[in-house]
């Protein structure tokens, strides 16, 4: 095998192994929520089976040793040997946590520590050991007895009669002594005397066969035995009654005979002794005369014994269609046309291919230049006369419905559930819950929902943070649960759901809830908020979203490593998503994303501004306000704040933030209008445009891929006019104008 | 005449290690991902030799090699078991449901053609 399949292969059986680690955490998880079914059982031995089965072709030993207990105490708890008590789930949830460890380190070709897994691996090996007075391997599974084939003999419809048969001397070849048998006539000489019983024949093993490979260890001759055949008329055309008397010359051992036996050693009379007559002497060609002599009680026709005879006794070298035409006298004319017709049909397709992600990559970016194309098109004929046309106006519609189409059914293939990752959270969970002590149920919910791939890659880092969090901060030891009157084991729930377009991702937990006095104390303490500032309960509760903010007050090896909810503010924002947290004292938090489908497209509102057009990410847009004189108030000597139903909101002049004008301008009575955007800081800023134009989905093509960062701008697309218009990055935006003014754009942005 | 090798197995690795080796000794590869799916890809065709997994989801090994020595059309072509137990009650066990012969995981890529060679007509 050539190095490039060896390395495909590998890969395949990673790739693999996720998917069967996936496989078998999830069915641990449900029997350890008390699924017994067989079907359970069996597909996480299956799991573990098909790992260990690959590992031990890539000779990965670790792997395979580990996988080896693990399968073992499985085998047992599917045979009911073995029961899957709380503690025994427990060590195997482990396991599958291990087992993804050692499946990770021999992917990247890592030492792993044999602490990391001998112990565990004793632990279950313990379980199993109960059992040890009773090995599993000492006796055939429960319940099941061997026996012999149901075979129904189907008799032929045939009915003798007298026909002129002439004794013809048949072509014996192989029962010619060979020249190479002459010529080692002194050296070893085995004699086998090797008779099937119908059981070999029924197992598709065949003597023909048999006889061909024995003829490759050296130089042959075999003597049919028809003494068992019976008269024509009580023949048994699936019967065996052949017996072969065989005589090979060979420089090879007695073993490498037995091994051409060794399927069918049980199946038929062997006799393997060594001859002390030199082997052509005793092996006399058989006598035509004697064969029909043993065919006599029946002179009639003679298909002799089907599988067998007939082929043993013609050319070695055809054994094939010899055989064919013996073994199938039920009608190989028709078998061969069956077969004929039914190849047409093939194999099914399978359900799934895999393709290539880059070609996928590259089908999207096709079609979303066609959707700009598309949309250029139906500009210009706008423009033109066409556009009375009922045909050409008709067609347009249809085709922008047929873009919007391919272009979901693109998407729809880098869609990937977000199973995956849900299960990944499960470990964490189990993680967590081991750390801190804490007794934690994990829910999933909605786990088949589909989301980008990208995305579902982005998400793991944010997610595993919020559930490290729920349990780490949300949920109460133990001991205080009990005391506020809740069952102590706390529950972390994870769901996600399609909820107009976009993808909803909700983790909550049932723990103490959000403290808001100690948020707001520690807010004002670190001076993110002022002392008398008047906030809503939301507002506190989002105060965690702020940068610099971290509620326990010493860091933990958990939640902690320097990281806080900004960050996962920051990735979610950084995907086009948004986060909000509700909480309820004494009942518990929920944090809410909602996130987009895809990363390609983008909702967006297309601005103008200082002549330019741009697009602002809807997701941003809280709500669009025009900039009455009346609600604009001067603050400081360039700075302008707008009246908001809560309060004031900062103005930010778009043009002059990305330098289209040197100065910021806002003046009351400006034909402007101002769109409220919530950004990164949790706080609302009001983005000042000329005028907003439209409202629609556009394709994102990366500037920095295509020309360079530009800060302020997260990206760019392609009007229908052809022009390109840039994406606004708003978090960058709103960070640069707030800070210190000479503060450089480009490092907000980062 | 290019011999034709079915082989089913639920494991993609192992499906595709059969194929590349099999593919190699220059017999045509057909494949199926567990015993239903076997059955189902032999309505089609008739095989020189099949190979197949006993830890399977739908259909097993046993199921599926019972099933084939029941269809007179396929009685006779050869199946070989291939599975990690060398312990003797499956190997027992796969013997009574009809399997002509045996190969135990992981193989030598010689053996398994060597195996398959010696069952083929």
């Amino acid at each position: 095998m050539s190095s490039d399949a060896l390395a495909q292969l590998r890969q395949t059986f990673f790739e693999e192994c996720d998917e069967q680690l996936a496989e078998l955490e999830s069915g641990l998880l449900q029997m350890q929520d008390g699924a017994t079914d067989s079907e359970t059982v069996n597909a996480v031995f299956r799991a573990v089976h098909s790992v260990k089965g690959g590992a031990g072709a890539f000779k990965l030993t670790t792997l395979v040793s580990f996988a080896h207990v693990f399968e073992t105490a499985l085998d047992e708890i599917r045979s009911d040997k073995l029961e899957a008590g709380p503690s025994l789930m427990k060590a195997m949830l482990r396991a599958s946590d291990v087992l993804a460890d050692l499946v990770s380190a021999a992917r990247n070709g890592d030492d792993v520590d044999a602490a990391l897994w001998r112990g565990l691996a004793d632990e279950i090996a313990g379980f199993c050991g109960k059992e040890k007075a009773a090995p599993v391997s000492a006796a055939a599974p429960a319940g099941f007895t061997p026996e012999p084939l149901a075979f129904t003999p189907q008799p032929l419809a045939f009915t003798p009669q007298p026909m002129a048969f002439t004794p013809q001397p048949m072509a014996l070849p192989s029962l010619t002594p060979a020249p190479a048998a002459e010529d080692a006539q002194a050296g070893g000489g085995l004699r086998i005397l090797f008779r099937p019983r119908i059981e070999l024949y029924e197992k598709a093993n065949d003597a023909v066969v048999l006889l061909r490979e024995l003829e490759r260890l050296g130089a042959m001759r075999v003597t049919c035995d028809l003494s068992e055949v019976p008269p024509l008329d009580a023949l048994d055309p699936h019967g065996a009654c052949l017996g072969f008397d065989i005589r090979l010359v060979t420089d090879r051992d007695e073993q490498a005979v037995r091994e051409v036996f060794e399927f069918c050693e049980e199946d038929c009379d062997l006799v393997i002794r060594r001859e002390a007559a030199p082997a052509a002497e005793a092996a006399a060609a058989p006598d035509p005369a004697a064969i029909l002599n043993a065919l006599r009680p029946a002179p009639k026709d003679t298909p002799a014994d089907p599988p067998a005879a007939a082929p043993a006794a013609g050319n070695p070298a055809e054994p094939q269609a010899a055989d064919k035409t013996a073994a199938k006298p039920a009608d190989p004319a028709r078998a061969a046309e069956e077969a004929a017709a039914q190849r047409a049909a093939a194999t099914p397709a399978p359900a799934t291919i895999r393709v290539d992600l880059d070609r996928v990559d590259r089908l999207i970016n096709l079609v979303g230049e066609l959707v700009i194309n598309q949309a250029m098109l139906a500009q210009a004929v706008q423009g033109a006369d066409g556009a009375r046309d009922p045909a050409v106006s008709g067609g347009l519609d249809e085709l922008d419905q047929l873009t919007r189409e391919i272009q979901e059914s693109v998407m729809a293939i880098r869609a990937q559930p977000l199973k995956p990752l849900f299960q990944r959270m499960s470990r964490i969970v189990r993680e967590v819950a081991d750390a801190t002590g804490k007794k934690v149920r994990l829910i999933t919910d909605g786990e088949w929902t589909e989301v980008d791939k990208t995305v579902v890659e982005r998400l793991a880092d944010p997610l595993t943070h919020m559930i490290r969090n729920a349990i780490d901060h949300g949920l109460e030891k133990p001991a205080d649960r009990l005391a506020a009157g809740k069952p102590e084991e706390g529950v972390v729930r994870l769901s996600a759901a399609h909820r107009s377009g976009r993808v909803v991702i909700q983790i909550s937990d049932d723990g103490a809830g959000v403290n808001r006095e100690k948020v707001r104390a520690i807010a004002v303490g670190k001076g993110l908020v002022a002392a008398d500032a008047q906030l809503s309960e939301s507002d506190i509760d989002n105060l965690i979203f702020l940068p610099g903010f971290s509620t326990t007050e010493k860091i933990s090896a958990i939640s902690g490593r320097g990281v806080g909810m900004d960050v996962v503010k920051r990735s979610i924002h950084a995907l086009s998503g948004r986060i909000f947290l509700k909480s309820r004292r004494g009942q518990g938090s929920e944090f809410t994303l909602s996130l987009p489908l895809t990363l390609a497209v983008l909702d967006g509102m297309v601005v103008t501004v200082d002549g330019q057009t741009l697009v602002a990410p809807l997701s941003a847009i809280v709500e669009t306000m025009s900039l009455d004189a009346g609600r604009l108030r001067a603050f400081g000597a360039s700075n302008a704040v707008i009246a908001d139903r809560d309060g004031f909101v900062p103005i930010i002049d778009t043009a002059a933030e990305l330098g289209f004008r040197a100065h910021r301008r806002v003046e009351g009575g400006d034909k402007g209008v101002a769109l409220l955007v919530e950004s990164e800081g949790g706080g609302r800023s009001a983005l000042v445009v000329d005028a907003i134009q439209d409202q629609r989905q556009v394709v994102i093509k990366s500037l920095e891929t295509n020309y360079g960062r530009v800060p302020g701008v997260a990206a760019a697309t392609i009007l229908g006019d052809g022009r390109v218009a840039l994406i606004l990055d708003v978090d960058a935006l709103v960070a640069r104008a707030r800070g210190a003014a000479t503060e450089p754009l480009l490092a907000a942005a980062g | 005449m290019t011999q034709t090798v079915l082989t089913v197995d639920d494991s993609r690795t192992m499906r595709d290690m059969l194929r590349v080796t099999l593919e190699e000794s220059g017999y045509r590869v057909i494949q199926a991902a567990d015993g239903l799916l076997g059955l189902e890809a032999l309505k089609g065709e008739r095989p020189d030799v099949i190979v197949t997994d006993i830890n399977m989801p739908n259909l097993d090994g046993f199921g599926f090699i019972e099933a084939v020595r029941k269809d007179g059309r396929l009685a006779g072509v050869p199946i070989l078991v291939l599975t990690t137990e060398s312990d003797a009650a499956l190997k027992n066990r796969a013997r009574a449901a009809g399997a002509t012969g045996w190969i135990t995981k992981p193989f030598e890529q010689t053996r398994l053609v060597d195996v398959v060679r010696r069952v083929a007509a």
